[in-house]
């Protein structure tokens, strides 16, 4: 296997197993394209013995919320995060979709009332794969693409 | 069973034992105002109606429920007449409410409104219907309507016609059915089939479901037709609601290939969708329907108030 090109970082966090193509998203989502003085890595399209091919994330500096950790699993659920302490792998964990997603997530349904009052959005996990989650205020179920547009 | 102080929001939030216990109590009801006229159960209490949308029967309903049962009522039947106009929020209106009531139904245009509202008041909350959503207390009507009719509910194939994408009362009553040993029939054009995600539940619920936009071949299958209004206040092109306006009227001839016992219901008010031609036959069950209302709302003011 051809050796990764890019470098260990010596405190931060790095999400492996991003399923191929979803990198961009996990950083976005994460907002991790704003400068904070860390270094950001990402290697697209790598090798992957359990994947096929894989994205792998590396942030210098910066350790991840549960909130985080949650949204990480609603659009790569085969992620895992490991968290690296002086160069060395310190903690290894699998994102999980928790069964209930509170305050990430938007309504896909513009006439949901949490669009319009002031509420904290909760969903409802109703299956893992595919994933579907049914809002806790209108009841309406959204699947992936929509997840994915209103996180 | 104890409902004191509980919301009433979702088909969902109930069990099966929930309905047929609400069943019970408004049967009970019916035969104690039959013989006495009103009743006082709940004398001293308050209900507040918010219509913040337009409704005539189910507001009405709920009126009438809470006089039988000896209580006084408030509110208000259209949104511009309140503080909402002023920019309030529904968060704001239900806080201010609940200081002068005992009980709080609303009806609202935004899907989760009910929902948002019991998270806010400390009082019970009944959803009159919110947006496209839920319609709970209609469908338990519906349910206590076909049980008086039939004397069960299990075992009965029943089809619901016409708007099935935006009626909210075929959505609670599809999930409703769920619990009984049921056949449905799902009636509608292409174009306003009932939502994906319900029919998948009603299959995995182990429903059986079948889907036609053919209502004079599925008719002679029926023990009850379930007739909805196509809503043009709910499409949000006009164009759409031109293309399926009429789409289907039930009417002498289409119910000569009925069952004798078939009875019809609808929630109402209708348009063209029953000729009325059908009032005056056996088949006829949606003015009942309007009555079953009254027990069965009664049965939920007392019971959520805790005086039943």
């Amino acid at each position: 296997m051809a050796e990764l090109k890019v470098t260990a970082i010596r405190e931060g966090t790095v999400i492996d197993h991003i399923p191929a193509g979803k990198g961009l998203k996990v950083i976005e989502i994460l907002r991790l394209n704003r400068p904070n003085g860390g270094v950001l890595l990402l290697a697209s399209n790598v090798h992957s013995g359990k994947l096929g091919r894989k994205d792998i994330v590396k942030i210098e500096g910066r350790f991840l919320s549960e909130e985080e950790v949650n949204k990480i699993a609603l659009i790569a659920p085969t992620a895992t995060v490991n968290i690296v302490r002086d160069y060395r792998v310190a903690e290894k964990f699998k994102v999980e979709i928790p069964d209930k997603i509170t305050g990430i997530l938007r309504c896909a349904n513009p006439n949901c009332v949490s669009n319009h009052e002031y509420t904290v959005s909760k969903f409802y996990v109703v299956s893992r794969e595919p994933l579907k989650v049914r809002c806790h205020y209108c009841e309406r179920t959204m699947e992936e693409e929509e997840i994915l547009g209103n996180l | 069973m104890d409902w004191k102080g509980r919301d009433v929001i979702s088909v969902r939030d109930f069990s099966k034992e929930d309905i047929e216990f609400v069943l019970k109590v408004a049967e009970r009801l019916e035969t104690e105002l039959n013989e006495k006229g009103s009743l006082d159960y709940a004398k001293g209490k308050i209900l507040a109606t918010l219509f913040f949308e337009p409704s005539t029967r189910t507001r009405l309903s709920f009126e009438s429920a809470m006089h039988r049962l000896g209580g006084s009522v408030i509110g208000f039947s259209s949104a511009s007449s309140t503080s909402v106009k002023k920019g309030e929020s529904l968060a704001d209106t239900i806080k201010t409410v609940e200081q002068y009531s005992d009980v709080i139904v609303i009806r609202h245009s935004m899907e989760g409104a009910a929902r948002l509202a019991a998270e806010v008041a400390d009082i019970p909350v009944i959803n009159a219907g919110d947006g496209s959503n839920q319609h709970p207390t209609q469908t338990l009507l519906d349910l206590y309507t076909i049980k008086r009719a039939f004397g069960r509910i299990d075992g009965l194939t029943i089809g619901l016609l016409g708007d099935l994408k935006y009626g909210r009362t075929v959505h609670s009553l599809a999930e409703a059915l769920a619990f009984y040993d049921v056949e449905l029939y799902l009636i509608s054009p292409e174009l306003l089939r009932m939502p994906k995600h319900i029919v998948e539940e009603l299959r995995e619920r182990g429903v059986r479901v079948h889907e036609t936009t053919d209502l004079e071949g599925t008719i002679p299958e029926l023990d009850v037709l379930y007739v909805t209004r196509i809503q043009r206040e709910r499409f949000p092109d006009e164009q759409e609601y031109l293309k399926v306006k009429g789409s289907y009227q039930v009417n002498c001839a289409v119910l000569k290939r009925a069952k004798e016992s078939l009875r019809i219901m609808h929630p109402l008010p209708r348009v063209d969708e029953i000729h009325p031609e059908v009032d005056r036959t056996e088949h006829a069950l949606y003015f009942r329907q309007v009555f079953s209302g009254v027990p069965v709302r009664m049965a939920l003011l007392g019971l959520t108030l805790g005086v039943l």
